[in-house]
């Protein structure tokens, strides 16, 4: 694939990112208390002492957390570290109960991993996983409730993410947002993050840096809190856009935090690197070092499902599938579930085309989710066999497919009901084609001058006289025999 | 003095077991020397009545058959433990008419054994103190008076409401917390009975944090007997605080058996500090006598990193306060000032009218030392630090079984004396800190008078999780001194 490079007055520029991604672990209680973590619940109703920094409370780690993180750390390829430490990151925020957030800071949980990206064009790009760690989320402030006062919902203090932070190997916006899609589909096949950008349980910090081609590694911008994989890319171009342009003036990039405006579609600077914090990180006396017993590591590791990059190699060996397709197929688990089942027994190849053709463009075109489709994978396989065995046309059966989305019903009944089944009785069709040759003698005269495309056109006018009945295969062998 | 306050808790729970007085008349008696001592200034808020009720209820339950450890004791309880519907302050104005809806595991632990709350006693601020001084709800005042001089005294810090109380005779006994020395301290300097634990040994659940790796829950009594049964109804394991050790409670009272023959105890040269008074040099080698005279061996021995101990403990502790004390800010309880104009001012206008000068200066010190830049230079060497005081502990702990020390460098002061120097007060706490750092249990005796008839006090460094030794220890140098003053104040005489 070309190389993403933005053109300056200098010349070409190549863009250097990475990511850092907080990733809301699935569990049912938070990461150090006993406390819900369900998404919507009324302001402050699952909060324990310990989630408000009240006097005297103490955090005890959530062992589930800990698996769910060790599990990604697997999914991800990375090493598990057996020795980790939890530190405080301190700092006044008024939804920060505690005046310190708990997380991982010099000795994470997660080490070194890779994430392989599936690009549109078969490409596959590895990106570096530096490390994750865990870290309790912070509550959430209201400011538009009522003038002059701010409003504090500590629900959300306390539930447990992992902050996943990749290398610097990203080079372009659609990367980027390959690297999110591929990590969020990871997650979800392990069931430790559900992946919802929009519920806040997947938030992304980038970092941006420019550089002409081959040159050193520049100063890089974090933009802050960028929450659509569209609004990365997006911020990601006009960040580099803006470092392009201020380097070609004669400025200088400085580091600092940055937050993106979808509106505007541009970045503005949020604090300067003389306003950063200084978060005096040190460990959280209240809680031991964490260890990982190596047996704890292996059980979870003989429990981990296939992942996308396995399932999509088995897609393309036993399914004969293209990278692509196999990509599509495997990047949401239930998808590639769902797939499986239709290809049981059938035509993989066919069963690909219909899943990633007819029934994902029904479903964009619906706006539905897979569990929320009328057609199931039983059903779309029934369709399939009546193609298989010549009950229907291929043409038909895309018909048949847009009228089971509509009504629920089975592909046989509607075939049924309305007489679809293929014309394949010799003496119907030859007196229909002799019919349609009787009333067009002029064609005729044109296709015995050799003109061939005029049998496409009689081909045509048979299956119109049979409302697209007429099996095309036989109808084409017959008209040659007839004209040829 | 009534009779029922003047007694051991010992002896008050064989009374109580005779069923010759009733919890209801025992605590009767300690409400009113708890008012009859009201000029100490050692509580901060009395629960009079929920005394009475809990005395009862104790009564119905041992009528029933189901006593505890401490069933029908009354106790002062230090007020850095948080109590259920009860003023919590921590000596602190920011905490401001904070009820926590919770009871710290400890004092929950002692209501399950049996024992009733008189009340919450006075401490240092946030317990950052050796003196008693730095509580915004007003220094206490030592029930003891040297010979000849009529000044109020400190009753020693922070748990220097309970020290008072117990030794006024206005409390049968009372819980401490001890993270330099703010329960033996204090005991010393009072003349009762102080035990700091194991570190983990008590859960710290609910009790106020000041440096979480150091703060440890004691009993504060009038006896070593009192220590033991009172630590064995305060420890236990806690799910809830990840730092308690999961380890069998032992019945430490099955420990006082009197016989140290053959006990190697150490004399460590460290701590015989520049400029420590004679009579405490003379205390402490009165003390290797009675010991040498009960059958056990000194051996003397040293702790090379000493002097690094009190420096290591001023940097360790107030970084650990500076994070622990970020949550009081105004916004979900306790105190909040008025009329901020932003979210920084309310914290700025809230930390400075909640916060006394001590607590400041100890968040100023601690940001400081954990800023970049002076981290390694501060805090981390200071974790080294620690690291190898504890070491020369354990290397000590290869050749002897128990550490005999003094408990603090001097008597008891005025108050005011040391206000203006901090550094002179945190001196206070030279012998006291090293067993913190090293997280061993610990306790002080009472052993002597000094020269103007203030009490002074022995202090016993044991191994890791052996209070029993500690404790062994520890009654027979109370039996040795026979220590019977009493101070120059108790409550209702």
């Amino acid at each position: 694939m070309a190389s993403y490079r933005i053109a300056g007055n200098t010349g070409e520029w190549e863009v250097v990112c990475g990511l850092e991604i907080h990733a809301q672990i699935i569990s049912k209680s938070k990461l150090f208390s006993a406390a819900a973590t369900e998404f919507g619940g009324e302001p402050n109703s699952q909060v324990s002492p310990v989630d408000a920094g009240m006097p005297g409370m103490l955090p005890v780690i959530n062992r589930f957390c800990v698996e769910q993180a060790i599990k990604t750390g697997l999914g991800l390829r990375a090493q598990i570290n057996r020795h980790s430490v939890f530190e405080r990151k301190n700092y006044f925020y008024a939804d920060l109960p505690q005046g310190y957030q708990i997380s991982q800071y010099l000795e994470p949980l997660v080490g070194e991993g890779t994430v392989y990206l599936d690009m549109p064009d078969g490409e596959v790009i590895p990106v570096g996983i530096e490390r994750l760690h865990m870290e309790q989320d912070a509550g959430k402030s209201l400011h538009d409730q009522e003038p002059g006062k701010t409003y504090i919902d500590l629900n959300r203090s306390g539930v447990a993410l992992m902050e996943i932070v990749s290398k610097p190997d990203i080079r372009s916006p659609e990367q980027a947002g390959a690297y999110i899609q591929k990590l969020r589909s990871i997650l979800r096949y392990l069931g430790t993050c559900d992946g919802n950008m929009a519920e806040g349980s997947l938030r992304c910090d980038i970092n941006v840096s420019v550089r002409k081609p081959g040159a050193g590694l520049g100063t890089r911008c974090e933009v802050k809190n960028v929450n659509s994989v569209r609004f990365v890319m997006h911020a990601i171009e006009a960040e580099a856009t803006r470092q392009i342009e201020l380097i070609e003036e004669g400025g200088e990039v400085i580091q600092e935090t940055r937050l993106y405006d979808p509106r505007k579609g541009e970045t503005r600077s949020m604090r300067g690197k003389e306003e950063a914090h200084d978060y005096r990180y040190f460990p959280d006396p209240d809680l031991l070092p964490l260890i990982v017993e190596n047996d704890w590591v292996e059980r979870i590791k003989a429990d981990m499902p296939e992942l996308p990059d396995e399932k999509k190699q088995r897609f393309i060996q036993d399914y004969g599938l293209g990278a692509y397709d196999a990509g599509v197929l495997v990047a949401e688990r239930e998808t590639a579930d769902f797939y499986e089942d239709v290809a049981n027994g059938r035509d993989a190849k066919t069963a690909a085309n219909w899943v990633t053709g007819e029934f994902f463009g029904a479903m964009n075109k619906a706006g539905v989710d897979l569990d929320e489709a009328p057609v199931n994978a039983a059903m779309l396989g029934e369709l399939l066999d009546l193609m298989a065995d010549n009950t229907i046309s291929g043409r038909i059966a895309k018909d048949v497919f847009e009228e089971m989305w509509e009504t629920g019903k089975k592909a046989g009944a509607i075939v049924e009901e309305k007489g679809l089944k293929q014309i394949t009785d010799t003496g119907e069709l030859e007196a229909i084609l002799d019919k349609v040759i009787a009333e067009n003698p002029e064609q005729v005269q044109q296709v015995k001058d050799g003109n061939q495309k005029v049998m496409g056109w009689f081909v045509g006018q048979a299956m119109k006289a049979t409302g697209g009945k007429a099996n095309p295969k036989m109808v084409n062998e017959l008209l040659r025999k007839k004209l040829g | 003095m009534s009779e029922l306050t003047g007694i051991t808790l010992s002896r008050a729970r064989d009374l109580l077991t005779k069923g010759e007085v009733s919890s209801k008349e025992l605590t009767q008696a300690h409400v009113q020397a708890v008012e009859a001592a009201r000029s100490l200034n050692a509580y901060i808020t009395e629960t009079p009545d929920k005394a009475l009720k809990m005395a009862e209820a104790s009564d119905a339950r041992r009528a029933k058959g189901e006593a505890g450890v401490v069933e029908g004791i009354p106790l002062a309880v230090k007020d850095l433990f948080c109590t259920e519907g009860v003023l919590t302050t921590a000596g602190s104005h920011i905490l401001d008419g904070f009820k926590p809806p919770y009871e710290s595991t400890v004092t929950g632990n002692l209501w399950r054994n049996g024992a009733v709350m008189l009340g919450k006693a006075n401490l240092d601020e946030f317990a950052m103190g050796s003196s008693n001084e730095t509580s915004y709800h007003g220094p206490v005042e030592n029930p003891w008076r040297r010979q000849g001089d009529n000044r109020p005294l400190v009753p020693g810090g922070s748990s220097g409401g309970s020290a008072a109380a117990v030794a006024a005779r206005a409390a049968l006994a009372a819980t401490g917390t001890d993270t330099g020395g703010s329960i033996r301290q204090p005991a010393s300097f009072a003349g009762i009975v102080g035990m700091k634990p194991t570190y983990g040994r008590c859960s710290r659940w609910g009790i106020v944090a000041f440096a979480s790796s150091l703060d440890q829950a004691g009993p504060m009594t009038r006896s070593v007997r009192d220590a033991a049964i009172m630590l064995r109804a305060m420890a236990g394991h806690d799910e809830k605080d990840s730092t308690s050790v999961d380890l069998p409670v032992p019945d430490y009272e099955q420990a006082l058996t009197g016989d140290i023959r053959g006990l190697k105890v150490g004399i460590p040269r460290e701590y015989r500090v520049e400029g420590m008074p004679q009579e405490i040099e003379a205390l402490w080698q009165q003390g290797i006598q009675w010991l040498k005279d009960a059958g056990a061996e000194p051996v003397d021995i040293s702790l090379p990193r000493t002097h690094y101990a009190l420096p290591a403990y001023y940097i360790i502790a107030p970084a650990e306060a500076s994070s622990n004390l970020a949550r009081y800010d105004g916004v979900r309880f306790g105190l909040r000032a008025e009329g901020a104009g932003s979210l920084e001012e309310l914290y700025e206008l809230t930390r400075e009218a909640g916060f006394g000068r001590e607590v400041k200066r100890r968040v100023l010190i601690g940001t400081y030392v954990l800023s970049a830049g002076y981290y390694d230079a501060y805090y981390n060497k200071a974790r080294k630090v620690r690291t190898l005081i504890a070491q020369d502990f354990h290397d000590a702990y290869k050749e002897v079984d128990v550490i005999l020390a003094p408990t603090a460098p001097s008597a008891a002061f005025a108050i005011g004396d040391l206000v203006d120097d901090p550094i002179a007060m945190y001196l206070n706490d030279v012998f006291t800190v090293p067993a913190s750092l090293a997280g061993l249990p610990a306790i002080s005796v009472p052993a002597g008078l000094s020269g103007d008839g203030l009490p002074l006090g022995l202090q016993l460094i044991g191994k890791a999780f052996d209070e029993e030794t500690v404790l062994r220890v520890g009654g027979v140098l109370e039996d040795a001194a026979q220590f019977t003053h009493e101070p120059a104040f108790v409550a209702g005489r």
